[in-house]
């Protein structure tokens, strides 16, 4: 059966609705931010799209001076790395993230643990990404 | 599920009877299959008694993406022309940094199925044809490109948010980061195939000599971790990791030859015996259980100690996937050769040194050696080979008990990851 629940409309609900929407499982009430044809956790295919809050901490992180030609055409490099990382969020899962907001070249200033909250602001139509800041 | 813990073995048992690995570097001039030609020479060129290459019944050859780094895709009949041995069946694998490590695999089950004797598995990479950005773009590209590489995340990003995390939990520092590579650098000064056959130490002082020469002021460095942590010498790649902390960008091959192990002593009369292999598949870093252990390495390990009938304690010495200085560390304790936590201290007590109890990477490591990608599986495999039959010559471990050792290759950030049990006969 055609599954709606993939990266495709993940990113389109996060640009046009402006919510991390992952899914949820029916029968085992798991819960992925990923959006996934298939629960990874019970095999089961019954899944529903489901909003997060869009609340997180961050419980890992690392600042990227060597950028992919994608960030070093918006101005990150050598002298202006960027924050990435990963986020716990107040539901359970973890997913990857850029970390907006904090001072990518003072590292020691970022701090896991640190309370987060979805940011849209500066979300690429052609090449959305998410992110998000301290809250 | 009864399948997932059936205690497996071979079908048939296999032995390493030949290993070659070409020179690793930057090599403009050079295609993959020229550098798969020059490991094949060396490891014939070394074996104990001459081969009949057409006795080679069959092959398999990883390589991580030739089509990005090339533009060539369905390189492994390639390799089988250079090599003089079409019409014979060769298979490309690819699973990133692991394919010659699946290659391997997939070479010892055609042995241990009955269908073949003698078996050729190795593997290539040619990466210095496009520039660091684009290097760094095509191992993005061994990532969850849906999640992780849309979040910033490059290769070394991912790892170095597995050592902030690390750093977070157990009393891992920086400067415990700094010194495997320091380590790596001293075995790989040793090693005359190394990309960088230099030690940290002697880089530091060319610097200061160079300064000298060009009447410009010389830093003032006593140790080699004064040199690593300024961040002129050593800059930031993706924070906590240095440049220093990361594999470098390598053309290189590497291939042995695996045949049944009963017939074994037609070839050599010290054959190296495949104990025990495993293999795992692991989630991305944000789905996975930890952030400071990689799960497929973990499992990889546990069947291949199974199927060797060993215990971590019994491995004598190891090559393990050091792409970044944060990953032999992490490798250390997955493997269960010290706890969760544990890795850095083994690190500052120097037991994984050459003269240590348990050292690990003598070759000189990824870091050191280079890391083709396609062929740094099969690679460990070849300083193995050569510890465990006593021809490591300066590099040899300085042990008296070297019978048992292990290599650990991983793909990608963790997604598959190859365990090998090597034991001298
Ligand atoms: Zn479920």
């Amino acid at each position: 059966m055609p599954s709606e629940f993939n990266a495709a409309n993940f990113y389109k609900r996060l640009r046009e609705d402006g919510q991390l929407t992952g899914i949820r499982c029916n029968a085992c009430g798991g819960l992925s931010p990923e959006a996934r044809p298939m629960c990874a956790a019970c095999r089961s295919f019954d899944v529903a799209w489901h909003p997060f809050s869009g609340r997180a901490t961050l419980s890992t992180f690392t600042c990227i001076s060597v950028v992919p030609d994608y960030w070093g055409q918006k101005g990150y490099g050598r002298n202006n790395p960027y924050c990435s990382g990963i986020v716990t969020l107040e539901e359970g899962p973890r997913i990857s993230a850029r970390i907006t907001g904090v001072d990518g070249a003072n590292p020691q200033s970022i701090r896991t643990g640190m309370a987060l909250a979805l940011d849209l602001a500066d979300l690429d139509p052609e090449r959305p990404s998410l992110a998000f800041k301290p809250a | 599920m009864a399948t997932a813990t059936r205690k497996r073995r071979l079908g048939r048992q296999v032995a390493i009877v030949g290993a070659g690995l070409s020179q690793f570097g930057a090599f403009p001039d050079k295609d993959s299959r020229d550098l798969f030609v020059e490991a094949f020479q060396d490891m014939i060129q070394t074996m104990d008694q001459p081969i009949d290459i057409d006795d080679i019944e069959c092959a398999y050859v990883g390589n991580y993406s030739s089509d990005l780094f090339e533009t060539q895709g369905h390189t492994a009949p390639i390799v089988a022309d250079w090599l003089g041995m079409t019409p014979i069946p060769i298979t490309r694998i690819e699973n990133a940094c692991a394919s010659s490590g699946s290659a391997l695999r997939e070479g010892a089950m055609a042995i241990a199925s009955g269908m073949y004797d003698v078996v050729l598995v190795g593997g290539m990479e040619k990466m210095t044809n496009l520039p660091t950005e684009g290097v760094t773009d095509v191992l993005a590209s061994a990532a969850d490109g849906l999640y992780e590489v849309p979040a910033g995340l490059t290769f070394p990003g991912i790892f170095g948010a597995i050592a902030k995390a690390h750093m977070d939990r157990y009393e891992t520092s920086l400067d415990h980061l700094l010194k495997v590579g320091i380590k790596n650098h001293n075995n790989g000064a040793l090693n005359p195939k190394a990309q960088f056959n230099v030690t940290i130490r002697d880089l530091m002082e060319r610097r200061m000599a160079r300064a000298e020469q060009r009447g410009q002021p010389v830093p003032e460095w006593q140790t080699e971790l004064d040199f690593l942590n300024d961040d002129r010498a050593n800059p930031w790649i993706a924070w906590p990791l240095r440049l220093y902390d990361c594999a470098p960008i390598t053309d290189g091959a590497s291939c042995i030859l695996l045949v049944a192990a009963d017939i074994a002593h037609n070839f050599t009369d010290r054959p190296v015996s495949l104990a025990g292999i495993g293999q795992a598949s692991g989630k991305p870093l944000h789905d996975a259980d930890e952030l400071t252990s990689l799960s497929a390495a973990k499992e990889a390990s546990r069947q291949a100690y199974e199927m060797a009938g060993i215990t971590a304690d019994d491995v004598d010495l190891a090559e393990v996937h050091d792409c970044f200085t944060i990953a032999e560390i992490v490798a250390s304790e997955d493997l269960g050769f010290f706890a969760p936590g544990e890795g850095p201290r083994a690190v500052d007590e120097g037991r994984t040194a050459l003269d240590g109890d348990r050292p690990i990477n003598t070759s000189g490591g990824l870091k050191s050696k280079g890391h083709p990608v396609g062929a740094s599986g099969v690679g460990q495999v070849v300083e193995i080979y050569h510890q465990l039959r006593g021809e490591a010559g300066e590099r040899q471990a300085k042990k008296s008990k070297l019978e048992v050792g292990l290599t650990h290759n991983v793909g990608g950030t963790g997604g598959t990851c190859v365990v090998n049990v090597l034991r001298r006969e």
